[in-house]
């Protein structure tokens, strides 16, 4: 117990800087998933590609090589950024692709009806996407979103590994203090666990708010 | 099931069978000449775009000399070659032990959550929606700090808990998917339970699931590269060695352009086996009650198949 008490700012510390992870990943994700399920679904072929290509090899790349690569080798062309931010992208990036793939079968649950509607009231591609059939997939691809953010909580954790502050880093610090192992694991896991369910229990909210059963 | 699908729309399916041919979607109309004409700007506009980008990256890389000889010939020398091709081997291993041990686990656990004993149920619910929840990598380095053991069970049996809850979900929905008839026409026919499941049950719900179980286990494979974190000589380990030896020409980029390559390629064929499988599934004559889902990121809420 006391290694929790004894080490609270630096456990704060920790999950703070995985929160901060988390929401910032977040958001580019959201927004590169969504840009993405966009571009899959366009009648431009180009784009199509560009999508296709992004979620393909995305998907399978290992968040390890991504980080690696990310952190270890941009650095060598000049790019020079803050580890945390070089953390985002890695993470944004990967995680886009699973909300595009979510997205896109988002799109697919609307009835055909709704876009040709508003495809007969001359709206154009961008206009019945975004104000027609969005609005309604997004109802569906509430859960399927709340389990990729999930993950993305989960694998914020590589991040420290490569010298960003977050909560599974913390055990360093405490295993050169001397405090044990076990219990400073076990904070570790409850941390995690906190954020997961919170997490989970928005999505929930969202969903009882807006989700609809297709 | 996508909405293209419904049967009641079939008196205008020719029309929509030719806007399908065009993009599988109804967001847009079949493209009239000035559409098309802007649409080719559209098109050009982006391949420009990307070309621009590819362009950019090709320049950094010669720019700061990354195809320069010097830095690819240490993947001439016998020495180098070796390391990666153990490094590879490594992470093979590592993937073979994980996924073997992860669909025995997934067996045992599924098998304990459809028990008719409650606590045996209640045992393997509060396993699976643990080792769910846990990141992985904690997972790990746990078994790796606090239990002091060597890197390469400690990552098997990181990938081992993880993967093996998340298969014990799928085969479970596999199960309970199979039609309640072929139970209950087992049990008239005086077969015990071990023999349902076996003989009727367990086969069926495999073929149902051969997807989702084929892409969880490209999860696993992505994730042996977490060994690296733990300094098990896998992969990118042997990829580090060498950034890090030659520390005069630092052949870095080579080096992960050439791991990546073949990570990634590894992963790619095993994601298409799944997809393989899952169209074979669906063109096949013999099962017809079950409609595989393609292997995609989550579909469920928390820590379900395929999403990390």
């Amino acid at each position: 117990m006391d290694v929790l008490t004894d080490n609270f700012s630096l456990y704060g510390e920790g999950f703070l800087g995985t929160i901060r992870l988390t929401v910032y990943a977040s958001l580019l994700a959201l927004a590169l998933g969504v840009i993405m399920a966009g571009f899959r679904v366009a009648p431009v072929r180009a784009l199509r590609v560009v999508g296709t290509a992004w979620v393909t090899v995305l998907r399978n790349t290992p968040l390890t090589l991504l980080f690696f690569a990310m952190l270890l080798g941009l650095p060598r062309f000049g790019i020079a950024l803050p580890f945390e931010l070089f953390a985002v992208l890695a993470l944004g990036c990967y995680t886009s692709s699973f909300i595009c793939e979510a997205v896109r079968s988002g799109i697919n649950t609307v009835p055909v009806g709704q876009g040709e509607a508003a495809r007969s009231l001359g709206m154009t591609f961008g206009q019945t996407l975004g104000t027609v059939v969005l609005p309604q997939a997004f109802r569906t691809v509430i859960p399927p979103i709340g389990s990729t953010l999930i993950a993305l909580a989960k694998n914020s954790a590589i991040a420290g590994s490569f010298s960003v502050t977050e909560l599974l880093s913390t055990y360093k610090t405490l295993n050169e203090n001397g405090y044990s192992v076990i219990w400073s694991f076990v904070w570790i896991a409850l941390g995690y666990l906190i954020l997961t369910l919170a997490i989970s229990a928005l999505f929930h909210a969202m969903e009882r708010r807006w989700g609809v059963a297709r | 099931m996508t909405a293209h699908a419904r049967p009641a729309r079939s008196p205008r399916a020719p029309r929509r069978a030719r806007s399908l041919q065009t993009s599988g979607s109804a967001l847009y109309d079949i493209p009239g000449p000035k559409a098309r004409a802007r649409h080719l700007a559209y098109g050009l506009l982006a391949t420009a775009a990307l070309l621009a980008l590819a362009g950019w990256v090709i320049y950094l890389l010669v720019d700061t000399g990354q195809f320069s000889g010097v830095k690819w010939r240490p993947f001439t020398y016998a020495g180098i070659q070796e390391l990666l091709l153990r490094g590879l081997g490594n992470t093979l291993k590592a993937f073979a032990f994980a996924a073997v041990l992860s669909l025995a686990l997934g067996a045992v656990l599924a098998a304990g959550r459809l028990s008719e004993h409650a606590p045996v149920r209640w045992v393997s619910t509060v396993l699976v929606e643990f080792f769910r929840a846990m990141p992985v990598l904690v997972m790990i380095f746990f078994i790796f700090v606090a239990l002091q053991v060597q890197p390469l069970p400690a990552l098997v049996a990181g990938l081992t808990l993880y993967n093996g809850s998340v298969l014990a979900e799928v085969f479970r929905t596999g199960i309970l998917s199979v039609e309640r008839g072929q139970g209950e026409a087992a049990y008239a026919l005086g077969l015990r339970k071990t023999q349902v499941m076996v003989h009727v049950l367990v086969p069926q719900a495999v073929r149902a699931m051969l997807p989702t179980i084929i892409s969880q286990l490209v999860v696993a494979l992505k994730d042996t590269s977490l060994g690296f974190l733990i300094t098990y000589e896998e992969f990118l380990h042997a990829g580090r060695l060498i950034a890090i030896n030659m520390d005069y020409t630092m052949p870095f980029i080579p080096v992960v352009i050439v791991i990546s390559a073949i990570y990634i390629g590894l992963c790619m064929l095993l994601s298409w086996f799944a997809t393989w499988v899952a169209r074979r599934e669906r063109r096949s004559v013999k099962v017809t009650a079950q409609a595989v889902a393609p292997p995609e990121a989550g579909s469920t809420m928390p820590g379900a198949p395929g999403v990390r």
